[in-house]
């Protein structure tokens, strides 16, 4: 686990969508939902166009956790988002293996645009799990 | 790469320095590579400050700029319009978002906010370093637009538009126009009533060739986006062929046996199933309540207009931009509320304004005349202990006004108004100064100690512990108790579920920013305007349905769209052709291009949207989206973890 200077919990990059997911993440912060602050985001324009190396590189590089913070069905670009960011995972999920990463590092849920309350509910969560010793 | 890039750290008044410490953030990336100069402003996007950054693009011979603020959805356009007042292409400018995602979702942990807000500030840079000269994508964009709600706002937009040059579908859920408006009388300031006010705005609606009017109607589906967007509105007949024979009308409600309460006079009257809500209502077409009509056909003996055989209709709708005007319910007192649903003599100021319309020569309540009214305020708003924190802006000038209303219509007449602070803002203020005048007797509370209501010997009596005669408990015999009730959002808001729309925590519809953005939407092409946004009074509903209609029209206007340049792009020597991108692609923006052997993908630039969901499926990884490049993301993702 990386140590930074205060914030010692697991570090934790969450895929946004500019679109849908990051205003529901704006609006967390606009209604003081506090998270921890070992929580980083990167807008992409859709979840289905995240590439496992993105998702690969941020594992190897010190982060402890991915979250995927998905279009759903919500998503401007197509129905068939759900299952390509779904597809996603599994093909990381199984590079991961491979490479001996916890498959359990990655996590995806769909956030709609005003899905605050569930963002901060699965970001505490995923921040629990991998506070964990064993993770 | 980017060598002279300028950074700029906001304080935004102390919305992000109350708990980052930016100048600590400023410290700790101004020897980052590539940072010619950093510097902390207490309001980045100030006239002032933006003029000072201009200077220094040009002074310093900057090539990139990160400015470290709020949110994106709320300055990345007025900073990239910095950029390109200085002569800097405007996609080397690059947003860093302390304020939403750091300042205020962290205000609990103000070092970890500073950490976290370096680590953003160094991942900004980063990709400011790498950051490259593009142009914009133009698409078309339907010159046309969707305005939902045809009350005072909606109409008001749809008229603005169609003058502007615009097509518009004007949608409304009722079977007519005019929402909360046509049910009030007189209105405050001016003594034109509702009524004559919609009647106003329908004749100048329907003067408009380019303004299409559908009444009973609903937005079902929605797909597309800002420029196109495609709308399935679903249309419930009328079930009347054409306007009623003289007489014929009147006829077919006499004989219609069902009787329902009448939601148009807040329940305090009944009306038939074959209805219209008054005689002069807009359109002038009855309609038959289809959810309570028992089809026994008594109706169409006497009225040969009537069509049972009509049908609800679907019809689909391009646009460019929606505008939403859907407006407000009046909260509903819950069971007991201040003696609401359990003391006869307690109604609410809605009813209250149906009581007055329909009383002539004597104020009467359920047979019985009325002369001691309480007016208790507050009803629904400023809850302590509720949901409902906000104000409603309107209902103390509205009460004040029905009170004098009341009192020049009647004799004998005597209000009381139990209050906590008289909110009668601007011009309304000479409403209180004329109800004080006439003899209107005010008594105040805090919230923690409302007024009671309570029934004993037969008489309804409103008790208060009054601040404004040093808390002597005073009590009023009162013949009606009336509850002044504030606005809510509409009980049916599935619109804003359907559009995604943001709600506030006031559960109304949200704005990107009540100042900057007033009528913006996170949803690009989406806009809204009146009370569907908050409480405001038919003014401020006016005001901003003005402002909606001129921000969705600069979106349709030119026909064509200025989209950002993150399109795909194909790197032709890694490229196989396997043919998986084009099969990812919804837009079919990717076909094969070459042959014999040297196939490879090709991207059609002005169909790609930039989803990107070609990226993550290319075994060879031969695309990249531009502006979001492997060594983008890499470069953004390095400089997130800290180094000490």
């Amino acid at each position: 686990m990386n140590v930074g200077k205060v914030n010692n919990g697991p570090k934790i990059l969450v895929f946004s969508t500019e679109k849908i997911s990051d205003p529901a993440i704006d609006m967390a912060g606009l209604l003081k939902l506090h998270y921890p602050p070992t929580v980083y985001t990167i807008p992409v324009p859709c979840s289905s166009a995240i590439k496992p190396r993105w998702i690969l590189h941020a594992l190897e590089q010190g982060f402890d956790g991915v979250f995927i913070a998905a279009d759903g069905t919500d998503c401007p670009y197509g129905e068939s988002c759900t299952e390509k960011t779904g597809v996603i995972v599994g093909t990381t999920q199984q590079l991961m293996r491979e490479k001996g990463i916890d498959p359990a590092r990655l996590k995806m849920a769909a956030i709609c645009s005003v899905c605050s309350e569930p963002f901060v509910k699965h970001v505490k969560s995923f921040t629990e799990y991998l506070s964990k010793p064993s993770n | 790469m980017n060598k002279k890039i300028g950074v700029y750290i906001c304080h935004c008044g102390g919305n992000i320095s109350d708990y980052v410490d930016v100048e600590k953030v400023r410290q700790s990336v101004e020897k980052d590579e590539g940072v010619f100069l950093s510097k902390t402003t207490m309001f980045a996007c100030a006239d002032s400050n933006q003029q000072e950054m201009v200077d220094d693009i040009k002074a310093q011979d900057l090539d990139g700029i990160v400015v470290a603020s709020c949110s994106p959805k709320l300055h990345l356009v007025t900073f990239r319009a910095v950029a390109e007042r200085a002569g800097l292409n405007k996609y080397n400018y690059v947003h860093a978002n302390i304020r939403e995602q750091v300042s205020w979702a962290h205000s609990d942990n103000k070092p970890g906010a500073t950490e976290k807000a370096i680590q953003i500030v160094k991942s900004a840079i980063a990709k400011a370093r790498n950051a490259e000269t593009l142009e914009p994508v133009k698409v078309e964009s339907v010159k046309a637009v969707a305005v939902i709600g045809a009350g005072v706002a909606g109409m008001r937009a749809a008229i603005e538009l169609a003058e502007a040059g615009s097509e518009v579908f004007l949608v409304e859920r009722e079977f007519f126009v005019g929402g909360r408006v046509s049910q009030w009388d007189e209105l405050c300031i001016t003594p034109e009533t509702g009524k004559e006010l919609v009647t106003r705005l329908y004749d100048e609606v329907m003067k408009h060739k380019h303004v299409t009017l559908f009444t009973g109607a609903e937005l079902s589906e929605q797909t597309g986006s800002v420029g196109n967007f495609s709308l399935k509105v679903k249309i419930t007949p009328r079930h009347f062929k054409l306007q009623c024979a003289e007489g014929s009308l009147q006829k077919a409600i006499e004989v219609c046996p069902v009787e329902v309460p009448d939601e148009f006079n807040f329940n305090i009257t009944t009306r038939k199933a074959i209805y219209h809500n008054y005689p002069s209502e807009y359109p002038q077409l009855p309609a038959i309540d289809m959810k309570n009509c028992t089809r026994c056909g008594e109706c169409e003996k006497v009225c040969s207009s009537i069509d049972f055989s009509q049908k609800e209709e679907a019809i689909n709708l391009k646009v460019g931009s929606i505008l939403l005007a859907t407006g407000f319910d009046p909260y509903e007192p819950k069971q007991g509320e201040f003696g609401y649903g359990e003391i006869d003599d307690v109604v609410t100021l809605p009813q209250f304004k149906r009581i007055v319309h329909y009383c002539k020569d004597k104020l009467t309540y359920k047979g019985k005349e009325v002369k001691n009214i309480a007016y208790i305020y507050c009803v629904g708003s400023r809850q302590v202990d509720g949901e409902n924190k906000y104000c409603s802006r309107y209902c103390c000038t509205s009460n004040i006004h029905t009170a004098i209303t009341v009192k020049k219509k009647y004799k004998n007449i005597h209000n009381f108004h139990f209050n906590r602070g008289i909110r009668t803002y601007g011009k309304a203020e000479v409403w209180y100064e004329e109800s004080s005048r006439l003899g209107d007797i005010y008594l105040q509370s805090f919230e923690h100690d409302p007024p009671v209501v309570e029934r004993r010997e037969g008489q309804t009596f409103v008790k208060i512990k009054d601040l404004l005669t040093s808390n002597k408990e005073l009590e009023v015999a009162a013949d009606l108790v009336v509850l002044v009730t504030g606005m809510v959002p509409r009980k049916d808001n599935s619109i804003g579920s359907l559009l995604k729309i943001p709600k506030g925590r006031d559960k109304f519809f949200n704005e990107i920013h009540m100042k900057l953005r007033p009528v913006e939407t996170v949803i690009d092409g989406v806009t809204i305007a009146g009370a569907s946004q908050g409480p405001k009074n038919i003014m401020e509903s006016m005001n901003s349905a003005l402002a909606a209609a001129t921000k969705s029209f600069s979106l349709v206007a030119s026909g064509e769209l200025a989209l950002e340049p993150t399109v795909a792009k194909v790197d032709r020597a890694a490229c196989t052709w396997c043919g998986k991108c084009a099969e990812a692609c919804p837009f079919n923006a990717i076909d094969m291009v070459g042959g014999n052997g040297n196939s490879v993908a090709h991207v059609n630039s002005s169909v790609c949207k930039g989803c990107g969901m070609c990226l993550p499926v290319c075994p060879e990884n031969a695309l990249e989206l531009i502006g979001l490049s492997d060594v983008d993301m890499e470069n953004m993702i390095d400089a997130l973890i800290p180094t000490a």
